[in-house]
């Protein structure tokens, strides 16, 4: 069962949807055993970084690292891949995963935030998401903050600068953009995941 | 880059597809589910359903269409009409809608924006403005209910105020535009984008492809949104897309 994990923020039917729809066994819960005990582990994106810090209270936070220590493939979605980072600025008092170094960066002033609407990433050869994919794909991002482009990078965007659009290391995955709203493109990343 | 995104609108009552001229003389254009399915796979890249008569008839948006229609939708679904609570929104989103789009409700309690905001995210949050040319033609007025309440509010002013509550995005459509296929309201959009930092989807008047563009050369919108033209077959969406790509306009395509 694939654990689409809920800190009562956020929408996470959308997630849902997609995984039913590519017939993949998936629940929405808040139970950290449940999370514990999946096969795979989706944490979804919701609006604010600092809603994540839900994940601590509820011991979920935990459960998930957990999971990831036994080696059950995780993905991020949009806040859920920054949460992978140390800290953002959106909520510097709210404390990350960790298992990627640095901070999730507000967009600079001279673009409007929150960048939305759909965008091409530029995926490496090497990342495994992106392997059935042209390697420059639309994908929809809705977002104010985003990771700097580091070694764990394996595909970038370019919107007031260049920043990772997905990061990979090992069983764990961060996507920026929303799988689950990018159409064919985004099902496909999804379904790629959900086979690892 | 960041594409233009093209924006099909789905206006319903009584949970079917229809489509006024200036909010009035309606005609059916078929079921949503089917007509939003229909559009993604010809390339819109975001589906708007409006429940039009919602607010009017005092009802609550109809929850059921939501949900058939979002069910093979894998493209952001945004819905409006008749959300007046916080409660409405979660009934929405929980329904499968991505984003709320709200109007009245919001004119009547601008922290309305802020609650919804807080608990679902900026980005889950439109709102829409109804603007309308003032008769002295100086200024646009806000109007609520569907068009049909004036609330003596500046358009322009009331879109800053609208970011400054926490709403992710700006549907504005000029009513004075609205049906007729003359083209969007390029000054307005362009006034109002001007103004705010957050995306402006413009909407109310498109007939053709070179509207599209002068909307986002000369109004600046970041999205453009249409009904009529996309559900009668007079514009492909196809078509569009390759006419402002041609045009320099960066829109996803192919999809």
């Amino acid at each position: 069962m694939i654990a689409i994990v809920d800190y009562g923020a956020g929408n996470l039917v959308s997630v849902k949807k997609a995984l039913d729809w590519l017939g993949h066994d998936c629940a929405i819960t808040s139970d950290p055993e449940r999370v514990r005990n999946a096969t795979r582990v989706v944490l979804p994106g919701v609006g604010h970084f600092g809603s994540t810090a839900a994940l601590g209270r509820s011991g979920l936070h935990g459960a998930i690292a957990d999971a990831i220590d036994r080696g059950v493939p995780f993905l991020g979605i949009c806040v859920g891949m920054q949460w992978m980072f140390e800290s953002s600025q959106e909520s510097p008092e709210t404390s990350g995963l960790g298992l990627f170094h640095g901070e999730c960066e507000r967009f600079p002033a001279t673009v409007k935030s929150p960048h939305v609407g759909w965008n091409q990433i530029e995926a490496g050869a090497s990342s495994r998401l992106f392997r059935d994919l042209p390697a420059s794909s639309f994908m929809y991002f809705t977002h104010s903050f985003c990771a700097p482009l580091f070694e764990d990078t394996v595909a970038c965007c370019e919107y007031g600068g260049r920043f990772s659009a997905a990061v990979e290391r090992d069983h764990c995955f961060g996507v920026q953009f929303h799988p689950e709203k990018s159409g064919e493109n985004g099902l496909k990343v999804l379904e790629k995941f959900c086979v690892i | 880059m960041l594409t233009k995104r093209i924006i099909a609108c789905l206006d319903v009552d009584g949970g079917r597809v229809v489509k006024g001229v200036q909010f009035t003389n309606l005609r059916d254009a078929g079921d949503p589910a089917e007509l939003a399915k229909a559009h993604a796979a010809s390339g819109a890249d975001e589906i708007v359903l409006l429940d039009i008569s919602a607010t009017h008839e005092r009802r609550t948006t109809l929850l059921d269409t939501v949900c058939r229609t979002a069910r093979q939708l894998f493209i952001p679904f945004t819905v409006g009409g008749g959300i007046r609570t916080l409660e409405d929104a979660a009934a929405v989103f929980s329904a499968g809608a991505d984003k709320v789009s709200i109007n009245s409700a919001a004119l009547a309690d601008p922290e309305l924006i802020t609650h919804i905001a807080e608990r679902f995210g900026s980005q889950a949050v439109v709102v829409a403005i109804d603007a309308k040319r003032s008769k002295n033609e100086l200024h646009w007025e806000a109007f609520a209910r569907g068009g049909r309440t004036a609330t003596a509010r500046d358009a322009v002013a009331w879109a800053r105020q609208v970011e400054s509550c926490g709403a992710g995005e700006i549907l504005l459509t000029s009513m004075d535009r609205d049906g007729t296929g003359s083209g969007f309201d390029c000054d307005l959009t362009r006034t109002v984008a001007d103004s705010v930092r957050i995306p402006v989807i413009a909407s109310g008047g498109a007939g053709g492809a070179q509207h599209f563009v002068e909307v986002f050369r000369e109004g600046h919108a970041d999205a453009a949104l249409a009904a009529s033209i996309f559900h009668y077959g007079f514009s492909r969406l196809v078509d569009l897309k390759q006419q402002l790509s041609s045009e320099g306009i960066a829109v996803r395509w192919p999809c």
